[in-house]
């Protein structure tokens, strides 16, 4: 068994961006085949390897900075949900094509400024991952914002299952703001700014593209809970659970 | 699948600067950006191109299979129009 416990705040920090980038990029993965049509089947696979890529960026780090004591692979195969640091918007589940681009939109909207601030860390291994990862980001953020206002601004049906997604999903962006101890330790000693400092940035940039879109914007109700202090729904055990089968089954298994 | 279909668009690709776009195949889409963002997708996973076009297929004006021998077939015998008959100095390689 693996002593989580020794893990300091800076890993846990770490892990609040790795595990959204993983989460989101394994649930994308199960649009593959089932897109759509065939190019937006190929877009959305494409974006959750550029997001699965990311996460093994962060995995790599974190292995490299406990000393090789953790593996890349231990963190996403023995961590149970507990342990998990995303946001909760993530771990939704994929609904319809409205649902997944509304959570896309709202993560995308919500990661590029988090990785801009990234690449001004001071911890240069994470300033290049952020850079790199810019770049990627940069298309989803265009991508998914461009599907949203196509759908609001489309047809009746369109816009009707879009408002339902906006409704349902919006309030789980909340999460992203929820200052945990990682985020002051970071903060605190420069090593990132908190989320909290783009806050009101990404407000106005989702509630200007929603009513560009024509969509309502819901009020925030936030959620009780934090998927980035580990409290999550039921719905990451169903993802873990799958992500998790095969080492469970077959230990260090290789292919 | 949808049954109704979004429009046809060709796509072409410079591979590199300095080369000409060449057709690498079409996508579906609503509109001309989307087409592009399409083209991207499917046709530039592993680094095909610098730079994208996307022109709607029913714009493409194509000669008909029945003009095959007015069109093409009186080339066929007339040799003398390949530069083949002239004489290249070494340093010209690769014509």
């Amino acid at each position: 068994m693996k002593n989580w416990d020794s893990l300091n705040l800076f890993h846990h920090y770490v892990l609040q961006i790795a595990d959204n980038t993983l989460i989101l990029g394994q649930q994308l993965c199960e649009w593959c085949g089932h897109g759509p049509i065939l190019e937006q089947d190929i877009a959305l696979s494409n974006i959750a390897l550029d997001l699965l890529g990311q996460s093994r960026l962060y995995y790599q780090y974190l292995s490299e900075s406990t000393g090789g004591k953790f593996k890349e692979d231990d963190f996403l195969m023995y961590r149970d949900a507990r342990k998990y640091r995303n946001s909760l918007l993530v771990e939704m589940p994929n609904g319809n094509w409205g649902t997944t681009i509304t959570r896309q939109f709202l993560f995308d909207q919500f990661h590029i400024l988090l990785l801009q601030k990234l690449s001004e860390s001071s911890d240069q291994r994470l300033a290049e991952i952020a850079v790199k990862s810019i770049k990627e980001v940069k298309y989803h953020q265009r991508f998914s914002a461009e599907w949203v206002i196509r759908l609001g601004d489309g047809t009746q049906e369109s816009h009707s299952i879009m408002q339902e997604s906006v409704d349902e999903l919006y309030k789980y962006s909340c999460d992203f703001f929820v200052s945990t101890e990682a985020d002051q330790y970071t903060a605190s000693n420069g090593i990132c700014a908190s989320p909290i400092e783009v806050e009101q940035l990404y407000y106005t940039n989702v509630n200007s593209i929603l009513q560009e879109a024509t969509l309502k914007i819901p009020e925030i109700k936030k959620p009780i809970y934090s998927g980035k202090k580990g409290y999550h729904t039921e719905k990451l055990g169903y993802i873990l659970a799958e992500l998790q089968y095969m080492e469970n089954m077959y230990p260090n298994c290789e292919w | 699948m949808s049954a109704k279909e979004w429009p046809l668009w060709e796509v072409f690709i410079r591979s590199k600067n300095g080369l000409h776009h060449r057709h690498a195949g079409s996508v579906h889409a609503a509109d001309a950006q989307m087409a592009l963002e399409n083209a991207r997708d499917i046709y530039t996973r592993r680094q095909e191109g610098i730079s994208l076009w996307v022109v709607p297929s029913k714009e493409i004006v194509a000669s008909s299979p029945e003009d095959k021998e007015a069109f093409f077939e009186p080339a066929v015998d007339k040799i003398y129009r390949h530069p083949t008959f002239y004489v290249l100095p070494d340093e010209v390689n690769n014509m």
